[in-house]
């Protein structure tokens, strides 16, 4: 809306947003592109694998059996003679869909929680935290099998499990940001200048609040992989034919004796994504702090 | 000879923006047994000047490009990191804004201030206690036994900087450096620190350089004054050449701000626009501790059209009450009526309304803009939510407050962080003026901002006061800027209203104790009246 409406001032300079500022800082820091980088990589890769993975997933060679990296097979096959490259491919969308969605699913319930609850404060603050203190206090490994158990194992389910759990951190860390927001001089001029509350939250302390909420979400990702990952290890998450790195992880590690290029490649493939997610992270925690890096 | 004999000092930052000459060639000299203020406003590298001798400045980006540091022979500028460091703790002493954040909160004053002597001097544990129990006394605790074991947070602000004082002084230094030690002070504590140096200073005859952005602080203590301005000394002399004749144009300008004159009260009367009777705003703390009574029974009349001054030092309720006439924090008893309504009583749509007609500016323009925004956003805000102005109007009207308030239309997309203090302020004024209120509170707009700042967002403040019509309540613990300002003015103390009257009243005829223990604190009385 700002830009259509000003663009009839020619003269008008650009100013230079928080959010860009702290880009260009990003920027600098070689570790978090890196990062970035291998992970936009990679979710290219699982977007378009359907059309670019070498072998059908569903192509056995029972003949064939377990063989090492061949020019045939990049990454070797598994017992059942199917190319590993294909099934890292197939199992990453998985992985990195359950990582993605079930972080977003925390954010929007983890944001809105504790944006009223902060904002509120007092009684409903009271009734809302306790709440989310009871759901810490649940063993959220039973919490995950009960589910599982009562209404099967589905993937919808598990990002909804997963999400549902990792949303109360999200809260507490929205909450208290909301909190030191409330007390600004800024969003006193926004009560005296009449606006709702419903949009002094939207517009004055939730634009403000996002820089740690950012950070928070990029450990999340990984956090919520690896449980997804420990989850199938399980034999509670991804069930075959469908497949994750976790899955492709505990398959290998059965038989890494015999088979190491079982487990190497989907661990290398998932530890490369949490490290590339863990230096992001970093790099925009430095990046998003205005304290630490006004040069 | 002089104690320190700076010459030709330089010291630039390394940003990414470039190379930054905070401090461009200076040179002064500091005797003992003088004080020698350095005045200057922000970014004029008063401070830096004097930090880089001691090697306290970050390196990178720092760094000393050139120059001389002379200190009783030594030139300090070539010591080695280990040498400097003996200098700090032993030769040269340093007390600072903020004295809550220089001491250790988890330690008693007393250890703190025993530990040096104990480490240094290898003194026993009841020597070092008795030579604290007399600095403390020196500095003017009293009652030292009886507080030596307390910690810093069962201080007072004033009495916090009076424990670094004497921290300071534990190992009798030659020079002390005082960056701006009485700036968060309220204006009598102020007076009675700025007392305490001069005295110590004669007493033990040590060199003092006293950093200040006010002219107006030093006026009473400074034997020495040097002005600088972007990095440079723009002029130097002894106080009286100072303040009687100064030459340099900054200097006129810095002591042309210092506001010194009564404003002429308004002649007729009119009818008050505002009433407030016993108004009362208690703080619960919660549990079984007592309410803090912030404003207790406090009444008086804001007449339509007139700028009432509202002074008090910290704690005296002051901005509560501007506050509370906004509905802002909630009244516990009392009434508030504006144009007839009480305000106090009003819900949803009948309050939004309300709140278009009075607008608040607040202190620390660094706080009260959202940092996400930029101008455009922040003023349109305010018109689109009251329908003043259409989304296809709303530009004009942007523009029409950026002319008014005197920001140049071509900073309209850009944020907060890229303004300085005094154009944010004025982003919040028009922020203000946007809904065409009737009465606006302004609780202290410019105590933080460098002093000629302050003349222009003041003088900025009566033009659109008269432009807009407006009725202000203007909050501020400087009585001068008050009385420069405001038509009447109310004496606030703990909550309780003292006195009133118009600014000639209160400053040729106090009536109350308090009053005038205020009016005598104001620093450079004598010099500037």
């Amino acid at each position: 809306m700002t830009t259509q409406i000003i663009s009839d001032i020619d003269e008008a300079e650009k100013g230079t947003s928080l959010w860009k500022d702290a880009w260009l800082r990003l920027r600098k820091n070689r570790l978090a592109v890196i990062g970035l980088v291998t992970l936009v990589f990679f979710i290219v890769i699982a977007l378009i694998t359907p059309w670019i993975a070498p072998y059908s997933y569903q192509a056995q060679n029972l003949d064939l059996g377990a063989t090492p990296p061949s020019a045939a097979h990049w990454l070797g096959t598994d017992i059942f003679g199917r190319d590993m490259l294909t099934q890292i491919m197939y199992g990453g969308r998985i992985s990195l869909a359950v990582g993605f969605v079930a972080t977003a699913v925390a954010l929007v319930i983890g944001i809105t929680w504790g944006a009223i609850a902060g904002y509120a404060g007092g009684r409903v603050d009271a009734v809302m935290m306790r709440l989310v203190d009871i759901l810490y206090a649940l063993p959220f490994m039973i919490f995950i099998v009960l589910l599982m158990v009562v209404f099967g194992r589905n993937m919808l389910l598990l990002f909804l499990a997963i999400g549902a759990v990792e949303w109360l951190t999200m809260a507490r860390i929205m909450r208290s940001q909301v909190q030191s927001l409330r007390q600004q001089e800024f969003v006193e001029a926004a009560v005296s200048l009449g606006l709702s509350p419903a949009t002094i939250i939207r517009r004055h302390i939730v634009p403000n609040a996002l820089g740690p909420i950012i950070v928070y979400t990029t450990l999340t990702i990984p956090s919520v992989m690896l449980l997804e990952a420990f989850l199938s290890f399980l034999g509670l998450g991804i069930q075959p034919p469908q497949t994750s790195w976790g899955l492709l992880i505990s398959y290998g590690a059965e038989t890494m004796e015999e088979f190491p290029w079982l487990l190497i490649f989907p661990g290398l493939a998932l530890t490369l994504t949490l490290f590339s997610l863990n230096f992001l992270g970093d790099g925009l925690r430095d990046a998003l702090d205005v304290r630490g890096s006004r040069d | 000879m002089a104690l320190l004999e700076v010459n030709d000092l330089a010291v630039s930052f390394v940003t990414r923006n470039g190379v930054n000459k905070a401090v461009d060639g200076i040179s002064f000299s500091v005797e003992s047994g003088k004080i020698t203020a350095i005045i200057g406003e922000s970014g004029s590298g008063k401070s830096v000047a004097c930090y880089s001798m001691l090697g306290l400045i970050p390196m990178p980006p720092g760094r000393i490009d050139g120059g001389t540091a002379v200190f009783e022979g030594r030139d300090l500028l070539q010591l080695s990191e280990s040498e400097l460091r003996k200098v700090r703790g032993r030769d040269v002493a340093m007390i600072f804004q903020d004295p809550m954040t220089c001491l250790n909160p988890f330690m008693t004053v007393g250890k703190q201030l025993m530990e040096p002597l104990i480490y240094h001097h290898k003194v026993s544990q009841a020597e070092a206690r008795e030579r604290a129990l007399e600095l403390l006394d020196e500095v003017g605790i009293r009652e030292p036994e009886s507080t030596i074991d307390n910690f810093p947070h069962q201080f007072s602000g004033g009495m916090r900087q009076r424990v670094m004082i004497a921290m300071a002084l534990i190992n009798e230094p030659k020079l002390l450096i005082a960056d701006e030690p009485t700036t968060a002070l309220d204006v009598t504590i102020q007076a009675q620190i700025l007392h305490l140096i001069a005295n110590l200073q004669t007493k033990r005859d040590i060199g003092v350089i006293f950093i200040s952005h006010d002219l107006a602080v030093v006026a009473d203590i400074a034997d020495e004054i040097v002005v600088m301005q972007q990095g440079r000394i723009v002029e130097a002399g002894d106080r009286e050449g100072i303040f009687s004749n100064a030459s340099h144009p900054y200097t006129q300008k810095l002591l042309a701000a210092i506001p010194s004159d009564s404003k002429t009260p308004m002649a007729e009367t009119p009818e008050p626009l505002i009433q407030v009777r016993n108004l009362c705003t208690w703080f619960s703390q919660g549990g079984k501790q007592p309410v803090v009574k912030a404003v207790n029974d406090v009444s008086f009349d804001i007449r339509r059209g007139e700028v009432l001054g509202l002074v008090g030092e910290s704690g005296s309720g002051k901005s509560t009450i501007g506050r509370s006439l906004l509905r802002l924090v909630p009244v516990t008893s009392g009434e508030v009526s504006f144009d007839g309504t009480d305000v106090t009583a009003l819900h949803g749509n009948a309050l939004k309304d309300m709140r278009r007609r009075m607008q608040m500016i607040f202190q620390d323009p660094f706080a009260s803009l959202n940092p996400r925004m930029t101008v455009f956003d922040t003023l349109a805000e305010p018109l689109l939510l009251h329908g003043i102005e259409n989304r296809k109007t709303v530009t004009a009207g942007v523009l029409k407050l950026m002319d008014d308030v005197g920001l140049a239309r071509a900073f309209v997309r850009k944020y907060p962080h890229e303004f300085s203090g005094g154009q944010r302020q004025r982003i919040a004024i028009g922020r203000a003026l946007a809904t065409r209120p009737e009465f606006i509170v302004a609780d202290e707009p410019v105590s933080a901002l460098d002093v000629t700042i302050q003349a222009q967002i003041l003088d900025l403040m009566q033009e659109l006061g008269r432009e807009y019509g407006l009725t202000m309540l203007f909050v501020s613990h400087d009585l001068a800027v008050v009385r420069h300002l405001a038509d009447r003015i109310l004496v606030l103390y703990k909550g309780e209203l003292v006195e009133e009257g118009t600014g000639e009243q209160l400053f040729e005829h106090p009536q109350e104790e308090y009053t005038r223990s205020l009016l005598s604190a104001i620093p450079g009385r004598a010099l500037l009246a």
